[in-house]
């Protein structure tokens, strides 16, 4: 009995290892393959005649999608989850919402794309830019955004609430006053993590943001725009070359780097609030 | 004088199907304490709750009358923001905002539009009604969790009194408070009755015979008796109230 005990604890020991090992041997081969391109040129640099150049436009367009996401899919979240956890009373329609909202996030980002591309590129005639590929983007983060949202105004406790509104104060001010400052680390949490997918993703920016090799920086939020993960999949699908192919790494090790620091404030933020929340 | 008088009060849970308290009347003296008693779900809670109409925020059903100074609370007589301005109250655990002291004293008043110098005195002056000026004065910034739970009981009275109501609406306030910190809070209550009128809810009778000027005895959502504490703890009318203060049950 005791050396069976033994075989299962080191069989799960070394499922636990193999996990960690496959993320240290991606993150480590992309570390490799890519620190040899990186420099301030190719950081700095616009991308030229394919494989040449640097990665500038591409750097500062995840940059602006990101942030087009966030300007749509923030408030929309939050905005849902307060409806959802203060107001809405547990009933059919309550229910319903949040199921297709939990749908929502299990759709594959290639569908979220071709609904961009068909939605916004064409029936609304915004065309391939800046525009319909962070609102894309937007609509794929936004049910992480409402469910991170809403779980971490549930945490507040209720008495919070009740302390609030009976010193008269009004129901709204006391979800802005109390509420959502108590809520607030657990909501940024969520954004982050949202960010992170957002940075990321590729199929859905692919479609409706830009062919992901624009050599200039959009001026407007109609133009296109460029993108990491768009030119990382140019370079590995359509570059045959060393130049395209150290450049690949490169990118993927830049874009690795933005993720990786999105992900730590995500973690350090969580586990401030859990400290705060925790102390009574 | 009478600050409120409670006209058959009935109050209904779960869409109606618990009859939680029944045709109950009462009145509140003014600048007295009136302790409610009686044995867990009997309805003395939901009776507090009742005066400042705090039920609302669960789906509860009230009829009946409640007059604060003759106008009464349920029917048109007056805006809820208003009535909870001055009809303040303090719950059994202590629920200090996750705020430093002075923004928890403050937080009322600054959302009722007090500002700078005048807030600085409305503070000071809200913790040392509340005895506790003494303890904190000069850790005004500190997190208010970071205090023990008999402080963070009174720091939840200072912010009551800091928007200054006519009537403090206690809920088993020394409940979850250790006897020390417990006889701190009712020297306090003695204290501010001269300026409010107190209602308290108490599961502890001696505490109801040590503060209490008024005590009303309920029972399952009834209110059996009501009378001056003395003649409730040592001449009560009602066999059940009898039974109730000398131990028999409850």
């Amino acid at each position: 009995m005791k050396v069976k005990d033994e075989i299962v604890k080191g069989g799960l020991c070394a499922a636990a290892l193999l996990s960690v090992a496959v993320l240290l041997i991606v993150v480590g081969y992309v570390f490799v393959n890519g620190i040899g391109v990186i420099s301030l040129n190719f950081l700095l640099e616009s991308p030229y005649r394919f494989e040449y150049g640097g990665i500038f436009p591409q750097i500062i367009g995840s940059i602006c999608l990101v942030a087009v996401c966030l300007i749509f899919a923030v408030p929309m979240g939050v905005a849902s989850a307060i409806y959802l956890a203060e107001y809405a009373s547990d009933n059919v329609i309550t229910r319903t919402v949040r199921f297709f909202v939990e749908c929502l996030a299990g759709i594959p980002s290639i569908v979220i794309g071709l609904f961009g591309l068909i939605f916004l590129v064409y029936y609304l005639d915004l065309g391939i830019c800046m525009l319909s590929g962070g609102l894309a983007l937007g609509f794929m983060i936004l049910p992480w955004t409402v469910r991170a949202s809403e779980e971490a105004i549930k945490t507040v406790p209720h008495a919070y609430r009740e302390a609030s509104l009976a010193l008269g104060v009004s129901k709204w001010r006391t979800i802005r006053s109390v509420v959502l400052k108590s809520a607030y680390p657990g909501i940024i949490t969520g954004i982050l993590l949202g960010m992170g997918k957002a940075i990321g993703e590729t199929a859905v920016v692919l479609l409706t943001a830009g062919s992901g090799l624009e050599s200039f920086l959009p001026k407007s939020i109609f133009d296109p725009v460029a993108s990491l993960p768009v030119y990382i999949y140019m370079m590995a699908t359509q570059g045959h070359t060393s130049a395209a192919y150290s450049r690949t790494f490169g990118a993927s090790l830049v874009l690795i780097t933005m993720f990786l620091v999105i992900s730590i404030f995500a973690l350090l933020l969580r586990n401030r609030y859990i400290r705060r929340m925790g102390r009574r | 004088m009478s600050k409120i008088e409670v006209c058959g009060l009935n109050v209904y849970y779960e869409n109606g199907t618990v009859h939680a308290l029944k045709e109950v009347n009462l009145e509140i003296e003014t600048n007295k304490i009136t302790a409610l008693i009686g044995p867990s779900g009997c309805g003395k809670t939901t009776f507090l709750r009742a005066l400042n109409r705090m039920n609302e925020v669960n789906d509860v059903m009230t009829k009946g009358k409640v007059f604060l100074d003759g106008k009464d609370i349920y029917n048109g007589g007056e805006d809820v923001i208003q009535l909870r301005k001055k009809v303040g109250m303090v719950f059994q655990q202590p629920n200090p905002f996750p705020m430093s002291i002075y923004d928890n004293v403050a937080y009322g008043p600054r959302i009722h539009g007090t500002r700078n110098k005048k807030l600085d005195s409305v503070v000071e002056e809200s913790l040392k009604k509340a005895a506790l000026w003494d303890e904190v004065h000069d850790r005004l910034e500190k997190n208010a969790l970071k205090f023990s739970g008999g402080q963070q009981q009174r720091l939840c009275i200072a912010r009551a009194l800091a928007v200054n109501p006519e009537v403090i609406l206690f809920d088993e306030p020394c409940s979850a408070l250790d006897p020390i910190s417990t006889a701190r809070v009712e020297d306090l209550l003695r204290a501010l009755k001269k300026d409010y009128t107190i209602v308290i809810v108490t599961h502890n009778m001696q505490q109801a015979a040590r503060v209490s000027d008024f005590t009303a005895f309920f029972l399952l959502g009834e209110m059996i008796e009501c009378g001056r504490t003395t003649q409730i703890f040592e001449k009560p009318k009602d066999k059940r109230t009898e039974d109730y203060v000398t131990g028999r049950f409850g």
